[in-house]
Formats: structure tokens, C-alpha cells, sequence
């Protein structure tokens, strides 16, 4: 520390620590703010990162990257449909199973549940958001799959007839469309059910009250009032769920097959969006390639970005009309 | 127009289903940590932790390399998500609502909601592709940025937990305001923040798309911020894709020692708000 200028030394030492405490201040104000600007920083930092290495290939193909289904690099056709496909498909599996069963859990522990088990089963549920994406992989190729395979298949095709209908014919190979399906269900699931069983915490006693008074059953009351008032909370945390299921990667890289075939069979292997990076992207030959999986991320990026920014709008609605 | 036998009926009957959904959604947490002790355990040995991987059709070897990249790919995202993450969320606390305060917190989440692979692309667009290899920083530095957003939201609830009162007597002593928000503020929601930095780090410890545009895996022993670095998650993800058996038994004691790690991580972040605040915090 250097010697302090001689007129400050006049100075009463009161004045001085007044002083000393704004500069603190000031120092400490830019510190937090340029830590508060960081996160826009690296939201943009990401935004031009991924649109300036996808640029060459949206050049070069335009919309055929997302528009034709056929991925070749030898011949430089770098269509990505299929993956686009089974980035919704896989995902639209994961909600259909996923959100009845974590609506189920939030109202059973908003509503229903014994006092001593409210703690442990709402721990248990949101321990599954705490697994690594890896494990469920791991655990989908060495169990999930080979249970599809030589008992749900068979059991959804022959004893249902399912097979039927276009969506669950086919040789039952066990990596496919349904398996990651499956496994997204189980990552979805967590968020799902945290965000239901907190808007459903939400909704004001009074509701529930008024219900029973008119003679409602204790179903009619969580149908007819609970869940009308929670709905767009509800439907947010569906939001953030598939948001969390359309940017999945190793899960669903190691059960889906890594197919780009569009195929209406959930049984048949398939590709993601996210896979497809994760897969090529080591092996990418040229430059062209390289960005074509690039744009692909693009694309995954708008996709969730979009997702994720309605599911927070509809989140923070329901929690606004709760604070006034 | 129904009977009120029926529609008891009816309420029972979905009262029911919401007991099975409890169940059906519990089913796979246990399923998975009872398949990953009885697959897992068996393959775990002190060897585990000690040697270097060895090649397919050799006994033995271990994950003594992944494990130690693991550690310095953590402490890396830490030193660079931990200071920044609490620094915005005291930011956030202070400047409620600044229009600078109200797009941090909207867009910390639109970045906790991208998918980890985007940020991969990201961290190896800025380090990994000027430079020209991969590194345990690239990865460092993708995975701190996920833990930002996460720490800087949990930073600034926890802050606002602590009464008004407080910094108004510190203020009243003469305190400073910096003073007040680090030696006073800061310090009574320490144990909040920590919690937050915790379920941050639990979150991250697992991640591996990231790591394959950044830190990419190596064979090798290396601590080196500046190389290749070896990680449990990319490792666990080799050995489970590879067609051997040798491989998938070291995978499984691979996966069993990551989601120790990150289960003690979870539970002790669970039970030090708890014990403080009365309410888990997420």
C-alpha cells in the first residue's frame, strides 16, 4: 500500500473512513455487477459460438439440413430429418409416459400422502434428477433393454395386438425409439413432479375448503378446483420437462440405436438430434461436416431455447398471481 | 345424473392411482441402485482405484486416471462457477430489480435449461478450436458454466432469507455496505449458499457430453489443465459401449463409485438446509 497523499493525512480520520467505506462500495458494486453480467455474456458467448460455426453449412445447404432425411458424408448430404424425428418422437414418448405418473405423485403427496411418507417419497422422486445421464444409460443398455426386448415388446405386440397398428410392428431388436422413450420418461419425470407438487402447494386452501363444502368428492375437488388452478403452472413444468428430454444425450445415445431412419414403429431403432453430435462429432472428416453437425446443434439450441422460455413464462404466471 | 355411491367410487379409485404413481416412480431410483450394488460391487477392489486402465483381455486395472480427472475437471468448474455464481446472486439480492437484475435471473434460466451438449459445443468453439486440442480447462470451463446459472439462483434465495434487521444493524454499527453484505449477509446464509454450491457441483459431477468436445478422455495418467484429460463419466460411457464383458463389469463399478460420490453430495446438501432452514431448497 502506498503512502496516502499528504492532504489526506489533515484530514479528519472520520472523513477519511467515510470515504474509504464509498470507494469499498463502489469497488464492491462493479465486482457483483460484472459477475451478474456474466450470465448474459456466456448466453450470448454460447448463441454466437454455435451460429458462427454452424454458418458455413446453413450457407452452403440451407434448410435441407433439417429438411432432407439423408445423412451421407461421403456424398456431403447432410440431412438431419431423422434426427429431428427422434428428438420429438422420443420425446413425445417420454411426456406421454412420464406426465400422468408425476402428476399422480405430486397430487398424491400435495393431497393424499401420509405425513411420515411425504418426505422420503418426495426425496426419492427428486433423487432421480441427481443421476447422472451416463448411469441411465448404462442401466438402459444392461437392463431396460433386454427387459423391453423379451418381455414388454413381445407382451405390447402379440398379447395387446398392438402389432396392429403401425407403431409397435417389427422385430423387437431392443435398442430403439421405445427405449429412449422409456429412459427420458424416468429423467423427465423429477422435474415434472417438482414443479406440479409445488404449484399444486400453491393453490390456497380456501379452493380446496369451498369445494368440499359444495359436496365434492375428495377426486371432484383436485379435478374441478385444484387442478384448473394450477393448470398453467402444471403445464410449465410439462414444459421444462421436455426441455430437459429434447437436449438429452448419452442417455439416449447409448438405448435409441443411432439409426437416421424415419420409422412410424417405436421399436425400430432411431437418432436424436443430440446423439447424432455426440456420435459424429469425434469423427468428423471436413469442414463441412464439422459444421452440418454444428447447425444441427443450432437447431437443438432455438428448439430448447424456445421450450424452455415458455415453460418459465408459464411457471412464473402461476407464481405471480400467488404473490398478490 | 351419478349416485353419490359412484362417484365415492370414482374418488377412491383415483385416490388409488395416485398411490400406484408414487410407487411406479420410486420403482426406478430403487431399481437402478440395486442393480448398480449387485452389478457394481463385485468389481470394485482397491485395484479399482489405484491402477490405470489396461488394455481388453488383461485382468485388473482400474480407473485410478478417471477418477483424478474427475477431481481436477470439478475443482475447475468449481473455481470458476463457484465466485462467479455467488457474486451475481448477491448482485441479484441487492439490485432486485434493475433491468439489469431481472434479465440475469431470466436468462440464468434459459441457461440452465440448455441442453450440456450445446455448452460443449460452446467451450470448444472458444477453447478447444483455436488452440487446437482438447483440454481438462475446455472442460473445466464448460461445466463451470452450468454451475453458474444454478449457484447464482440459489445464492440469491438463500440471501433473501436473511432478515432485513440484520443489515440494518450492521449498517447502524457504521459498517460499511460492503462490509454488511460480506461479513454480515454473507456469512448468516453461509450455510444456504454451500448447500446451493453443492447441489451445483452433484449436478455437474456426472456430466458427459461436455466433456467429449472438451476434456475428451485419456489413456493416460495426466493432471495437466492444458492436455487431454481422463474422466469417470466418459470412461463409464468407453467401457459400456465396448463389446466386452471385462469392460461392462468395470463400467458398472465405474457408475457405482460416480453415483456414491453424487448421492453423498446429494444427502448431505439435503440435510445441511434442513437442519438450518426448516425446508429443503430444491
Amino acid at each position: 500500500m502506498t503512502a496516502l497523499p499528504a492532504q489526506w493525512l489533515e484530514r479528519d480520520r472520520r472523513k477519511l473512513r467515510v470515504e474509504e467505506a464509498a470507494i469499498g462500495d463502489r469497488i464492491y458494486e462493479i465486482i457483483t455487477a460484472l459477475c451478474a453480467l456474466v450470465v448474459p455474456a456466456l448466453v450470448i458467448s454460447i448463441a454466437i459460438a454455435i451460429f458462427a460455426a454452424a454458418w458455413p453449412a446453413f450457407a452452403r445447404l440451407g434448410l435441407s439440413i433439417v429438411a432432407s432425411s439423408s445423412w451421407d458424408v461421403g456424398a456431403g448430404q447432410f440431412g438431419a430429418a431423422p434426427a429431428l424425428f427422434g428428438t420429438l418422437i422420443s420425446s413425445a414418448v417420454a411426456l406421454i409416459i412420464a406426465t400422468p405418473l408425476a402428476i399422480g405423485v405430486a397430487i398424491f403427496l400435495s393431497e393424499f400422502s401420509p405425513r411420515w411418507l411425504r418426505q422420503p417419497v418426495g426425496f426419492l422422486v427428486d433423487l432421480l434428477a441427481a443421476i447422472p445421464s451416463v448411469v441411465y444409460g448404462l442401466w438402459g443398455i444392461f437392463v431396460l433393454i433386454p427387459l423391453l426386448r423379451e418381455h414388454v415388446m413381445p407382451f405390447l405386440r402379440d398379447t395387446l395386438h398392438l402389432g396392429a397398428t403401425p407403431f409397435f410392428t417389427g422385430p423387437a431388436y431392443g435398442p430403439s425409439m421405445l427405449a429412449a422413450g422409456v429412459i427420458l420418461a424416468i429423467m423427465a419425470l423429477p422435474y415434472i413432479s417438482a414443479v406440479s407438487r409445488e404449484v399444486l402447494l400453491a393453490v390456497p386452501r380456501s379452493q380446496r375448503e369451498a369445494a368440499l363444502a359444495l359436496g365434492a368428492t375428495r377426486w371432484e375437488m383436485i379435478r374441478d378446483a385444484v387442478i384448473p388452478y394450477a393448470r398453467s403452472g402444471i403445464i410449465g413444468g410439462i414444459m421444462l420437462g421436455l426441455g430437459r428430454a429434447l437436449g438429452e444425450t448419452m442417455a439416449v445415445t447409448m438405448v435409441i440405436g443411432n439409426r437416421p431412419e424415419i420409422s412410424a414403429s417405436l421399436f425400430a431403432p432411431g437418432y436424436t438430434m443430440a446423439s447424432l453430435i455426440a456420435n459424429e462429432f469425434s469423427e468428423a472428416t471436413n469442414d463441412l461436416h464439422l459444421s452440418a453437425l454444428m447447425a444441427v446443434g443450432a437447431t437443438l439450441f432455438v428448439i430448447t431455447l424456445v421450450v424452455n422460455a415458455v415453460a418459465r413464462w408459464l411457471v412464473w404466471s402461476v407464481s405471480r398471481s400467488r404473490a398478490k | 345424473m351419478r349416485t353419490i355411491r359412484s362417484r365415492h367410487l370414482v374418488s377412491g379409485g383415483m385416490i388409488g392411482l395416485t398411490y400406484v404413481a408414487a410407487v411406479l416412480a420410486t420403482l426406478p431410483l430403487l431399481l437402478i441402485l440395486w442393480h448398480l450394488l449387485q452389478k457394481g460391487a463385485s468389481s470394485l477392489s482397491l485395484a479399482f482405484f489405484t491402477h490405470m486402465p489396461k488394455p481388453v483381455g488383461e485382468p485388473g486395472g482400474g480407473m485410478a486416471n478417471a477418477i483424478v480427472g474427475t477431481l481436477v475437471i470439478i475443482a475447475t468448474a468449481s473455481a470458476i462457477g463457484l465466485p462467479i455464481g455467488i457474486g451475481a446472486g448477491l448482485y441479484l439480492a441487492e439490485k432486485r430489480s434493475t433491468p439489469l437484475a431481472y434479465s440475469v435471473r431470466f436468462l440464468s434460466d434459459v441457461l440452465n435449461g440448455l441442453p450440456s451438449i450445446v455448452i460443449g459445443i460452446f467451450a470448444w468453439e472458444f477453447l478447444v478450436r483455436p488452440i487446437g486440442h482438447f483440454s481438462a480447462l475446455a472442460g473445466g470451463v464448460a461445466l463451470g458454466s452450468m454451475m453458474i446459472p444454478l449457484v447464482t439462483r440459489t445464492t440469491e434465495e438463500m440471501l433473501h432469507v436473511v432478515p432485513t434487521s440484520l443489515r440494518e444493524a450492521a449498517l447502524a454499527l457504521g459498517y460499511p455496505r460492503w462490509r454488511t453484505s460480506i461479513s454480515v449477509v454473507l456469512r448468516t446464509a453461509l450455510a444456504g449458499i454451500a448447500t446451493g454450491a453443492l447441489v451445483a457441483v452433484a449436478r455437474i459431477a456426472g456430466e458427459t457430453a461436455p466433456l467429449l468436445f472438451t476434456a475428451f478422455g485419456n489413456q493416460f495418467w495426466s493432471t495437466s489443465l492444458r492436455e487431454p484429460i481422463a474422466a469417470l463419466p466418459l470412461q463409464i460411457f468407453t467401457y459400456a459401449i465396448s463389446p466386452y464383458d471385462e469392460w461392462h463389469q468395470l463400467a458398472w463399478a465405474g457408475a457405482l463409485v460416480l453415483i456414491v460420490i453424487v448421492l453423498i453430495i446429494s444427502i448431505a446438501a439435503r440435510f445441511a438446509t434442513r437442519s438450518r432452514f426448516g425446508a429443503p431448497v430444491d
